[in-house]
């Protein structure tokens, strides 16, 4: 009797405790969902996601249209059911109006779908770039303010081909939407230039041993192209350096992102001089690049240079934060009029101009870049070319790009 | 009874015992392994198999990876045998032996002390978790398996908090670098220079370390006295501790040996591929399904099930990407079915 007596008050004291700081939120705060990998294979991606966020929050000193900012987190696995699960308990559960999120393809694509069946709750993308996130059977309340996986490798195609005179490329990248919107994004370039393709392979995500898919890649390949993230990235590079490979490599967004490029161990010999491209460049001298990574270097942990995580959270966030300002933080209507201001929102991030198309996926620069050993010894993005506002059917019309059908592991094919 | 066990009189009306059969199936399936390995393919064989070289190195890359998967499953089955405890913490050992492995090496610049500490340290730990956690709930086989998954959770979360989410490399000394060539032809070219596979000499290294510490440890349990006792613990523990042996000795030696090898491997397996978290889970996993191929408590059944499993994850991963982790669960349902106590395993 005596336990149950203590759990009563134990009971009592921690609704006493709860109930008051719930009247208050309805007041002058505002609760926004972040949702990121805070487990798994892209742990250290999500917590650089998460830096980004945070950066466009204190941009704003924690308040927005005179109320707080309170940032609820919610982590997945980088698995696409995980990402649905941590959403449903975000909107759910903890009652957020406005999510932010998530990290990875698949889950872009998951938590898309479930925006259908919560009309009343915004959902801004973080730094998922499958294609299908919106260019298909959109969610009218999703929208992505980072750029989709495809219109990240815009350039990189024709420089390969024309500038670093490669003809034939394999590819390796992981199985599932992100990377296959990547492959598809260098392919409709390098293909289009006259480069072939004869080899394609898709490894697990989480794959560690990745020697054998080393050595299926054919011989006589100018150049390999990579699109595997984190740890994968981390395994495939070290393993293709112990089996002395020699052809040169060509990044995906993410194999040459800081979070990989920061790793400790012999990759640097592998890296250096890879070209790749992605919405961000670490050398990129604009004022408004410094300044952001000036306010990024402030959140704990960060790394020399902004990832691309950090970036595209940052750009969904402060979109986020931009949009609830003009409507004065009222989401009272199902959030109506946030998704209106949302719409037509058009701002100036630290990569240039960022505006939305019809199907809420945003239209902004691209950066060319090659790996290069920065004076203090890290490795760094220097910045090639800028490919200015991208939008999502990469410049082709509309009709003839949706005719190139959907991306997946054999579409497209040139061998 | 399960199919193998069937008499094999059953079989021998053809005029050949089983056994022989089986005989002759196993030297067939080497002979043409052989050829697959030093012939030079015909273009039809290449056309079907991507090319020789991409076949001979998934052989190659499974049986390595066998290697490091018995490493950490003879610790699991060892455990296991003798005192029945389902140690769910096993993977986050390796885990924690790979990272001091990395501190270790990082910091003295020596590997070989790395992989030392790795061994030293976790040995430890294991008999720490044998004497205050596991002796306490002797006899209580359910909820010691619980204790291991709450000790594998918060051992997880303190791992990430030390050393965060990020990948780590544990350098390999250079004496360890590079690849050696094998007297494998695996192209000829146009002009008739014969091309020779190449593989790289630390996952040599590695294999040949799993072979000696399986010779080892298969030697210590049959021929010195405390394997003696072991072996006798896992056939029936009552009955060995009746006999006067200090049962909790052998139990702290066996967990300290099975917990020393999770962390050898660790540091040995982070060296040839990485550490990160969620590794844990990987190698417990992994040597779950070896354990169960193998039979549980059995060293020579924890190799057979390695090199099964390692040989299907390779194959897997180059001939169907997609649908490889499938073939690894095809192998574990199909030993259930036909033989539920696993291949080596004996039946309760």
């Amino acid at each position: 009797m005596r336990m149950h007596r203590r759990t009563l008050l134990a009971l009592a004291v921690f609704t006493g405790l709860t109930a008051p700081s719930m009247a208050l939120a309805a007041d002058d705060t505002i609760k926004i969902g972040l949702l990121a990998t805070f487990e798994g294979p892209f742990t250290v991606l999500g917590e650089d996601g998460e830096r980004g966020a945070m950066t466009a929050v204190a941009e704003m000193n924690g308040t927005v249209a005179g109320k707080k900012i309170e940032i609820v987190k919610g982590s997945s696995d980088a698995s696409p059911d995980s990402a649905v699960r941590a959403a449903r308990k975000l909107v759910e559960q903890d009652g957020v109006k406005v999510l932010v999120g998530p990290l990875s393809g698949d889950e872009g694509i998951a938590v898309k779908d479930y925006a259908k069946t919560q009309p009343n709750v915004t959902f801004i993308n973080g730094t998922s770039a499958a294609q299908d996130t919106t260019l298909r059977n959109p969610a009218e309340n999703f929208f992505r303010f980072s750029t989709d996986g495809a219109q990240w490798m815009a350039g990189l195609g024709t420089y390969a081909f024309k500038d670093k005179g490669y003809k034939k490329v394999a590819t390796v990248a992981e199985d599932y939407s992100f990377p296959y919107t990547q492959v598809f994004g260098f392919m409709a370039e390098f293909c289009k230039a006259g480069g072939h393709v004869p080899s394609k392979s898709w490894v697990p995500i989480g794959n560690k041993d990745f020697s054998s898919v080393i050595a299926a890649i054919p011989e006589g390949v100018d150049a390999i192209y990579v699109a595997l993230g984190g740890a994968d990235a981390v395994n495939f590079l070290t393993q293709y350096q112990q089996s002395g490979g020699t052809a040169p490599l060509i990044g995906g967004s993410i194999t040459v992102d800081q979070t990989v490029l920061t790793s400790k161990g012999k990759l640097k010999e592998v890296l250096k001089g890879t070209p790749s491209a992605g919405p961000t460049a670490d050398t990129n001298d604009a004022p408004a690049w410094k300044a952001f990574v000036e306010a990024y270097k402030k959140q704990p942990g960060a790394f020399p240079s902004p990832s691309l995580f950090a970036h595209g959270y940052y750009v969904d966030m402060k979109a986020t934060l931009l949009g609830l300002d003009k409507v004065g933080g009222d989401v009272s209507d199902g959030g109506k009029k946030l998704r209106e201001a949302l719409s037509s929102l058009s701002f100036d991030t630290p990569t240039g101009k960022v505006s939305l198309d019809k199907n809420r996926n945003a239209i902004a620069d691209i950066f060319l870049t090659e790996v290069t050993e920065g004076s203090d010894g890290n490795l760094l993005n220097k910045l090639v070319k800028v490919v200015p506002q991208v939008n999502q059917t990469l410049g082709i019309p509309e009709d003839e790009f949706m005719k190139l059908g959907a991306v997946n592991r054999d579409n497209p094919s040139c061998p | 009874m399960s199919l193998l066990d069937r008499p094999s009189q059953t079989l021998s009306s053809g005029g050949m015992t089983l056994r022989q059969a089986w005989g002759v199936a196993g030297l067939l399936a080497a002979a043409v392994l052989t050829w697959l390995v030093f012939a030079v393919w015909p273009e039809w064989l290449n056309a079907i198999l991507i090319s020789k070289k991409a076949f001979v190195s998934a052989i190659l890359n499974g049986i390595t990876l066998a290697g490091l998967y018995f490493l950490v499953a003879s610790g699991f089955t060892l455990i296991f045998g003798l005192m029945r405890n389902v140690n769910l913490a096993h993977g986050s050992l390796y885990l924690l032996g790979a990272y001091i492995g990395y501190e270790v090496t990082n910091r003295t610049g020596y590997w070989l002390l790395g992989v030392a500490a790795g061994f030293a340290v976790l040995a430890i730990v294991g008999v720490v978790m044998q004497v205050f956690v596991f002796r306490r709930l002797e006899g209580d086989d359910l909820r010691q398996t619980l204790v291991s998954i709450g000790i594998s959770i918060v051992a997880a979360d303190l791992m990430l908090a030390v050393w965060a989410g990020g990948t780590y490399q544990i350098t390999t000394p250079e004496w360890l670098d590079g690849a050696l060539t094998l007297p494998v032809i695996t192209a000829v070219r146009s002009n008739g220079v014969s091309v020779f596979l190449t593989y790289p000499l630390y996952r040599v290294v590695v294999l040949a370390a799993a072979i000696v510490i399986g010779v080892g440890l298969w030697l210590m349990l049959h021929k010195t006295r405390v394997g003696m006792m072991i072996r006798a613990g896992v056939d029936d523990r009552a009955m060995l501790q009746a006999s006067g042996v200090n049962v909790h000795a052998v139990f702290a030696i066996v967990f300290a040996v099975g917990a020393g090898l999770a962390g050898f491997a660790g540091v040995v397996g982070g060296s040839a591929l990485s550490v990160a978290p969620g590794e844990d889970v990987r190698y417990l996993l992994a040597s779950l399904v070896v354990v169960i191929v193998g039979g549980m408590g059995s060293i020579t059944g924890a190799a057979i099930g390695a090199l099964l499993i390692g040989l299907a994850e390779q194959i897997g991963l180059v001939y169907f990407p997609t649908y490889g982790i499938v073939l690894t669960f095809v192998i574990m349902v199909v030993t259930l079915a036909i033989r539920p106590q696993g291949i080596m395993g004996k039946a309760r």
